[in-house]
């Protein structure tokens, strides 16, 4: 892949390594994005390790909440990737921290505890794929309506044509 | 019957015996006064008014202290809540704004509790919109890709297009050719110009001033005329594509270019004669829906907005993208972070790319508009007769599409509402194992407390329009 490579070690790399000096278990990719000189990195850790890196990027100087998503990996275990992009304005450069975990135990540590953005990301990622965020405050369904059955960007929701269910507002009697 | 004279001054005495036309008449009728009676009168006691509905999800959470809370009343990084509380919480009003309100650009809906005229707390309720875009990608090639990302946020199609094809460019470690790059550049600086147009027009429109809207719209049309003429569409134009653009520019877009940019120049001045000095409009922007830095960055609240608080970051400066490094512009940001910055900061950054347009305009290298490989892009309909090659690699570019390496990737670039992000995840396959979008609009969404709150209910569509959300980039 012509986009990674192993470079030399410059300040990104040494900001890097001090956000992930205390995570155990964590891999580095390093990318470049297409077009443009500049770098990115990926750092996947485990996730009892994924609150306190986020935490360390952020005191690090990664301090803008960008983006927050999820894959379905299906086949490969763990399952479900959660991850944090974050971008630190003061060295310009972009940090994406992701985790896994299991299809019988999908539950992520909630990031909005630093950054309060993260409260609709999470609430996407809760609804379309059944990831559960403890400690998030308001975590429901977001996109789709209440009694949706389901998370549809799992992979093993099929593609089709599902009748919309529309609300009813219940209302007592 | 017989008397024909008698029918027709009176057609209707003899009506209800005629087949057909008897029976809904008195029926109707009856239905309404039962519903007069039982909905406005209150004679009938089947249905008394009910005030306990559930919402489900989209109730507002009880007020506490906890981190939901705050955030719905916009709290929870800066306190700047500064008016004090007169009644009870109990005795607050709930009034429901959308998802079918003008003012809401498409269908977000708004739960606003309110005491007297004041925002206390703000739930922004979406999905009306959803459509599974991400999931639909799922199932289309890298080369059908672009048809479906365009429709996303409709007003900056070109964004949407580049910001996919720059990920699964990125993916396959391809490169384009220069020519490719320029004209990319000059799309999307255009549709940046388009889309901060229809942002005037609409801001304007919320706050009274309905001649900006005639004038705004008026002007986009120039650049969707542009569009059309290159693309063929007006919008979803789906003419980025990985490896390039889809054709050429047409014969003679320089004149075209050069006149629209005349026409624009001249619409952002008289814009600003017409707003910056109004003494309305300056009292329904200055100082309502304020943003601090801080804010901003914790909420992901990105472009123009994030550049009105103070923030001075744009992609196009930090992380530069199709060769955009060699044009000259300046970022424009603000200071107070309101809604009158950001629209000070919205026309500036249309001046700034209609001088990228120039520059592009100036600079146009020539050579390829997409790239050469035939693994990526279609061979030229000539060749399809002549080469058997050139047949094989259309047919298989056009039925299986073609592989990406496995791997994931991020890229983004500076849409009209801030970072457009795409994020891909490959399994070497023809199609994307997922892909995700980083919506400017969804974080501008959830950021729309924040600037609520505290301020007076009429100033609620006058920061709605200046956080500029596209529905459709919000709900994919």
């Amino acid at each position: 892949m012509a986009s990674e490579h192993v470079s030399e070690s410059t300040t990104d790399d040494a900001l890097v390594a001090s956000v992930l000096k205390d995570a155990d278990g964590a891999t580095v990719v390093e990318q470049q994005y297409a077009s443009s000189q500049t770098r990115y990195h990926r750092v996947a850790v485990p996730v009892d390790g994924y609150v306190a890196a986020v935490s360390a990027a952020k005191d690090a100087g990664f301090d803008m909440f960008v983006d927050l998503y999820a894959v379905d990996h299906f086949a490969q275990a763990p399952r479900f990737e959660v991850g944090v992009n974050l971008v630190s304005m003061s060295a310009n450069h972009r940090i994406i921290i992701s985790t896994r975990v299991p299809y019988d135990d999908p539950t992520v540590p909630t990031v909005t505890g630093l950054f309060i953005g993260a409260n609709f990301y999470e609430r996407e990622a809760y609804d379309l794929f059944g990831i559960d965020f403890p400690g998030h405050p308001d975590l429901t369904r977001i996109l789709l309506p209440d009694e949706w059955d389901g998370y549809p960007l799992r992979k093993d929701a099929s593609v089709g044509a599902i009748p919309v269910q529309f609300k009813e507002g219940s209302v007592d009697l | 019957m017989s008397d024909t004279t008698d029918t027709a001054s009176e057609p209707t005495a003899d009506m209800d015996t005629v087949p057909g036309h008897e029976p809904e008449a008195p029926s109707v009728a009856d239905a309404r006064r039962e519903a007069h009676d039982i909905w406005v009168s209150g004679t009938e006691e089947r249905f008394p008014f009910s005030t306990a509905t559930n919402e489900g999800a989209q109730e507002m959470l009880p007020e506490a202290d906890d981190p939901g809370a705050a955030m719905q009343a916009g709290i929870a990084v800066d306190d700047d809540y500064t008016s004090e509380p007169t009644v009870e919480p109990e005795e607050r009003q709930i009034i429901n704004m959308g998802p079918q309100h003008p003012s809401t650009h498409g269908v977000l809906r708004l739960h606003l509790e309110i005491e007297g005229e004041t925002i206390r707390r703000v739930k922004p309720i979406i999905g009306y919109l959803h459509t599974g875009m991400e999931k639909t990608a799922e199932t289309l090639t890298y080369a059908q890709g672009a048809t479906n990302v365009t429709r996303m946020d409709y007003l900056a199609p070109f964004h949407n297009e580049l910001a996919f094809s720059l990920t699964v460019e990125q993916l396959l470690g391809l490169e384009v050719p220069e020519r490719a790059s320029a004209i990319r550049v000059l799309m999307t600086e255009l549709n940046r110009v388009s889309s901060h147009l229809l942002w005037a027009a609409t801001q304007g429109m919320d706050i009274g001033a309905l001649s900006m809207m005639i004038y705004g719209w008026r002007e986009r049309e120039t650049c969707l005329d542009f569009f059309e003429k290159t693309t063929g569409l007006r919008m979803n134009h789906n003419y980025i594509r990985v490896g390039g653009v889809a054709a050429d520019l047409p014969d003679g877009w320089e004149d075209d270019v050069a006149s629209l940019i005349a026409t624009i120049t001249v619409g952002i001045d008289e814009y600003e004669e017409l707003l910056n000095d109004n003494p309305i409009f300056i009292d329904r922007t200055m100082g309502v829906g304020v943003m601090t830095p801080e804010e901003c960055k914790q909420y992901g609240v990105t472009g123009p907005m994030a550049r009105a608080s103070g923030l001075n970051w744009d992609l196009r400066k930090t992380n530069p993208y199709c060769g955009i490094e060699q044009y000259e512009f300046d970022v424009p940001t603000g200071l107070h972070g309101d809604v009158f910055d950001r629209y000070i900061v919205r026309m500036e950054e249309m001046r700034q790319s209609l001088r990228i347009v120039q520059q592009v305009m100036d600079t146009m290298p020539s050579g390829d508009y997409r790239s050469e490989d035939r693994k990526v892009t279609p061979p030229p309909r000539k060749r399809i007769d002549e080469s058997m090659e050139a047949l094989i690699h259309h047919f298989k570019l056009f039925t299986e599409g073609f592989r990406v390496p496995e791997g994931a990737a991020y890229q983004s670039v500076e849409g009209p509402r801030g970072e457009l992000g795409c994020y891909l995840v490959s399994k070497g396959g023809a199609r994307p194992w997922r892909m995700h979008w980083r919506a400017p609009s969804f974080a501008a969404v959830q950021a729309l407390p924040v600037m609520m709150t505290d301020s007076l209910l009429a100033d609620v569509v006058a920061s709605l329009a200046s956080a500029d959300p596209v529905l459709g980039d919000v709900d994919r």
